[in-house]
């Protein structure tokens, strides 16, 4: 029993940049990334919402490129650097504009494609700071949301971009009271 | 418009940021599946393979002797069945002695890893004995073309897929008449009639169910679980494992979503609380996307007639419904289900006399239970599509025939269903002048079309799902001397913001700030019962038991400020974190020293709410469902695009007004209008619950995938506009949100379609295959006017079914209605026999 179980579980060690940290850690070699920032690094922002790559909902940047974490080995992002939910505030600990805009808004419902989506917006301002709506669309119809429709999602994207560029924007009335 | 005049409110209206939202934007909010325990186990569950046969044999000698195998379970060990309704209690935690749909758990499995567990799930061996297997109405409601399992004249009963119920696979029949609609029908200047079917379609919550379960070292157990009934649950797990509900605690973690996907108490909750009790270890199981579409619960396949009689004015003067409900292989909310399809066509337009006859059948497919409108939005179509074409007919405008004939607040319905609030007209006026409807009704290019649609929903249901006279809900306020308030409630948040919305009443009555509010809610050990995130009841109902608690608390705060301070009661106010005089502004105390005045008066200082529906006007058997303290209404208009090449689909704009009562955070209401769109686009466009393969009950495509949901790149733009008509038995005058705008959006779709091509889609989905179908058998004709509208006939220029099977319906139930002097009792069935 115990020569069994030692050669399923016998570990790969690697190194890498998480979150803007120096990072090591060792897993059995078939996980995916998904799983080694899950269970081994005890990074459950991310999400599974399939595990075969066709929901988005457990997308993190690697080398600042949206990938989804089911769908790659752990073992790939050796000597890379990985961004989580986790990473995605400022040095000061405040939220980044991503986040506070979903969390104004109302964009995050249940929460659980949340992540998924705020990578993917990161990545999306990174190139574009001032994105169509749709260019947001585009950029964000590999993640699936069943909450929100989406909507909300659009409009707190383009808030963060409009705060990111640098000017004032505040919440537009319409957008969180209705239209008169 | 408002009937009452509220004070001017400080949270109550405001888009504040829900309680939990910086948690779940930054990846903390702790979902089932994100929880783990020391020596924690892995379960998976063997489903089986075939649609429907006897479990002749389970072989788990090979599983067991696998290393890191802990535990493997049967059905035999879990012999007591339980289910949602106590009408329906036909779920065991796993199959015993028959499997009834592919996915159906047979054999279980905890082991060290999950990989192990997956590797000895497969090592189970068990030994089927085919059954026929029933994959459609038609062949339920019909029954085996030969008896026995083989087909061999055997007499047994094993083809029936439950040995309750009517008879044969027919689960649930309901016959009910309010009025007398063949009179109806003899007033009416027009009848119609009309068939429709609305498939099927599942919730697809991102989150997978999962449920992690613990015993401590006194033999208690705890289940974490992604669930929206942690109460029901609760008593679930202490029937089927034969416990005292006092050892047992359920935590709901937040849902990734429900939908009402998971208002079921599951067989894996089961499964891992029994593990748990075997092992003595924690035990997880978390369901893959594949199981998720197996445990379904989702919408029912309905196939609808629907007969209607108007006068020359569009009045409706008799309406009789029939439903048939797929309803898959168990019970669920089925007979609740079959009910919703027949009690809310009443509350948007007054029906004169109305009758509805439902039946629903058991197939060995995957059961269908709640989803978000549960049983109402398969008749909404039906009947909003229709009044379209009587519309038509009658050459009335589709504005003119709904806004002219709405139900009037504070009124019964035929079905002694009592309407309080109802903002209909607003919202119908509101969304035909933002669309510009009678600018483009008509009058589009082909290809291009505009439509109109109404809806109403219930704000709770009136009755609870067991039998008691007990609350609905309730809420235990406690304050500090820290100025710190907890406010607790078993109700789960599955994203709506329920837990949000027990801050900010809390947080208006006390005159503090949400955000300094603790909110524990959906844990049975610490929080009183809520019924259950489920028939859009928890702002309604939760949110009164938290006002009663805080207003009860506010009382003692007022009491003790009083006797210190000599200021009388009338003018004590709380706001901006501070008990002060209204007339003295500057001279207030804290919010905790007014706490600590009244801890030193009273001692602690904890509180109650709690809430009870009123009690329903209806009397006869079946009134059960339908009551509500309060309908929502909403109204939409929809702009689309018809591709006559392709048969493709477009919805470009969706305007939607939603009298919601009062917003208590405008901002989330309209998430859950737009919310409610987005999922009404998808089961009015592409969703469908399909089977293929043996005898049509393999799903065809269990991913997320295959199983079409809308993108971003096909959701529509949405306008919302928020009318607020404040209902008295809500809080605040709120009613409810979550469900009722999905209502509207898949019969606004096929009413654009209609008038974009000129072609009637009695089916959803709308499809391109069945747009080409309808606009092939039109030919080259390509104006709108010149569909051809028979009455009662086929129509040439649609897609759609044209038949309902035939069945023997019994005697209805006969109700007088309330304009015939009638009580709300059923008639003794000797007194209609003397009438007839």
């Amino acid at each position: 029993m115990a020569k069994k179980l030692k050669r399923k579980t016998q570990k790969v060690h690697i190194a890498f940049t998480l979150n803007g940290e120096p990072c090591e850690v060792a897993f059995a070699p078939h996980k995916t990334l998904l799983e080694v920032l899950r269970e081994d690094l005890n990074l459950t922002g991310t999400k599974h919402g399939c595990e075969l790559g066709e929901c988005g909902t457990c997308a993190v940047l690697v080398d600042r490129k949206p990938v989804l974490s089911c769908l790659v080995l752990g073992l790939t992002v050796e000597g890379r650097e990985v961004t989580t939910v986790e990473g995605m505030q400022l040095a000061d600990g405040s939220l980044h504009p991503l986040q506070t805009a979903f969390a104004d808004l109302g964009a995050a419902q249940c929460g659980y494609c949340t992540p998924g989506f705020l990578l993917t917006a990161k990545e999306l301002l990174e190139k574009n700071s001032k994105p169509t709506r749709d260019d947001i669309k585009e950029a964000l119809s590999g993640n699936l949301c069943r909450c929100t429709g989406y909507i909300k999602i659009y409009e707190a994207v383009e808030l963060a971009a409009a705060r990111m560029r640098g000017e004032a924007a505040e919440v537009p009335e319409e957008v969180v009271l209705g239209l008169k | 418009m408002s009937k009452t005049n509220p004070k001017p409110t400080r949270v109550v209206g405001k888009p504040y940021r829900k309680v939990d939202a910086a948690a779940k934007v930054m990846g903390l909010t702790k979902f089932a599946d994100d929880l783990v325990r020391p020596r924690m186990l892995y379960c998976k569950i063997l489903r089986s393979p075939v649609p429907h046969a006897l479990i002749k044999k389970i072989e788990t000698s090979q599983a067991e002797k696998l290393a890191g195998v802990v535990a493997v379970l049967t059905g035999q060990l879990l012999p007591i069945a339980y289910g949602i309704l106590p009408v329906s209690e036909d779920e065991h935690a796993l199959c015993i002695d028959k499997v009834r749909f592919v996915g159906d758990p047979v054999a279980a499995v905890a082991a060290l890893d999950e990989d192990t567990a997956f590797e000895a799930m497969n090592a189970i061996e068990v030994e089927y004995e085919p059954l026929p297997s029933f994959s459609s109405i038609p062949e339920s409601l019909s029954g085996p073309k030969s008896k026995g399992p083989a087909g061999n004249g055997d007499e047994s009963e094993s083809w029936r897929i439950h040995t309750y119920g009517e008879s044969g696979n027919i689960h649930k029949v309901v016959a009910l008449e309010f009025g007398d609609v063949e009179a109806g029908f003899r007033e009416a200047d027009r009848v119609r009639e009309d068939v429709f079917f609305y498939e099927g379609s599942t919730h697809l919550p991102m989150e997978q169910h999962a449920a992690l379960a613990e015993v401590d070292g006194d033999g208690k157990l705890c289940l974490w679980s992604s669930t929206q009934t942690p109460h029901y649950v609760h008593r679930a797990l202490a029937k089927v494992l034969e416990m005292p509900g006092s050892r047992i605690r359920v935590i709901a973690t937040p849902n990734g979503g429900g939908f009402g996907g998971k208002s079921d108490p599951f067989q894996h909750e089961m499964i891992v609380a029994k593990l748990a009790l075997m092992t003595g270890r924690p035990v997880k199981v978390t369901l893959t996307r594949e199981e998720v579409f197996y445990a379904h619960r989702g919408r029912h396949p309905v196939l609808m007639w629907v007969k209607t009689g108007v006068k020359k004015d569009g009045a409706i003067t008799a309406m009789h419904f029939r439903t048939f409900l797929d309803g898959g292989a168990y019970g669920s909310y089925g007979v609740a289900s079959t009910y919703y399809t027949g009690a809310l066509q009443t509350v948007t337009y007054p029906i004169a006399n109305y009758k509805f006859e439902g039946v629903r059948v058991f197939t060995n497919k995957p059961p269908c239970g709640p989803k978000r409108g549960h049983g109402t939005p398969q008749p909404r179509f039906a009947l909003e599509v229709q009044l379209d074409k009587i519309a038509a007919e009658l050459g009335i405008d589709p504005v003119t025939i709904r806004r002219d004939h709405l139900i009037q607040p504070n009124s019964l319905t035929a079905n002694y269903l009592r309407v309080g609030s109802t903002g209909l007209a607003a919202c119908i006026d509101k969304v035909v002048e933002a669309s510009g409807f009678k600018k483009k009704f008509g009058k589009l290019p082909y290809g291009q079309g505009v439509g109109l649609a109404c809806g109403s929903y219930l704000s709770g249901a009136g009755l609870p799902i067991y039998w008691n006279n007990m609350p609905h809900t309730g809420v235990q306020l406690r304050l500090d001397r820290q100025g710190g308030v907890c406010v607790m409630c078993g109700s789960i948040d599955i994203g709506q913001g329920s837990d949000s919305i027990l801050a900010y009443i809390v947080a208006e009555v006390l005159g503090i700030d949400p955000f300094d509010i603790r909110v524990l809610t959906a844990d049975t050990d610490l929080t009183p019962v809520d019924l259950g995130s489920y028939s859009s009841r928890v702002t309604l109902m939760s949110g009164n038991a938290a006002l009663q608690a805080a207003e009860r608390a506010r009382d003692l705060l007022v009491q003790a400020f009083t006797e210190k301070y000599g200021v009388p009661v009338s003018r004590v106010a709380f706001a901006d974190g501070r008990v002060f005089d209204v007339e003295k502004p500057e001279a207030g105390i804290s919010f905790a020293q007014a706490v600590q005045l009244a801890e030193t008066k009273f001692g602690t200082i904890g509180t109650v709410g709690s809430y009870t529906p009123p009690v329903s006007h209806g009397k006869y058997k079946g009134a059960g469902v339908g009551p509500s303290p309060a309908y929502s209404y909403t109204a939409a208009v929809a702009e689309v695009q018809v591709d006559p090449q392709t048969g493709i689909v477009r919805v470009d704009r969706i305007w939607i007004a939603h009298d919601v009562g009062k917003s208590i955070n405008p901002a989330l209401v309209m998430g859950q209008v737009e919310g409610s769109v987005y999922m009404g686009l998808g089961e009015a466009l592409m969703e469908e619950m399909s089977y293929r393969g043996n005898r049509n009950t393999v799903h065809k495509f269990p991913s997320l995938l295959e199983y079409k949901s809308p993108t971003t790149l096909e959701m529509c733009d949405v306008k919302t506009f928020l009318i607020e008509d404040p209902d008295p038995q809500g809080p605040f005058g709120a009613k409810e949100v979550g469900q009722g705008p999905l209502l509207p959006v898949p019969p606004v779709i096929a009413n654009a379609v209609y008038d974009a091509v000129g072609v009637r889609i009695d089916e959803i989905p709308i499809t391109p295959d069945k747009v080409l179908a309808a606009l092939r058998s039109k030919g080259e004709e390509h104006s709108p006017q010149e569909a051809g509208v028979t009455l009662g006939t086929r129509e040439p220029h649609r897609y759609g079914p044209h038949t309902i099977p035939s069945f023997d319906w019994p005697d209805p139930v006969r109700v007088r209605t309330p304009w015939e002097g009638g009580d709300g009792k059923e008639l003794l069935r000797e007194a209609v026999h003397a009438k007839e």
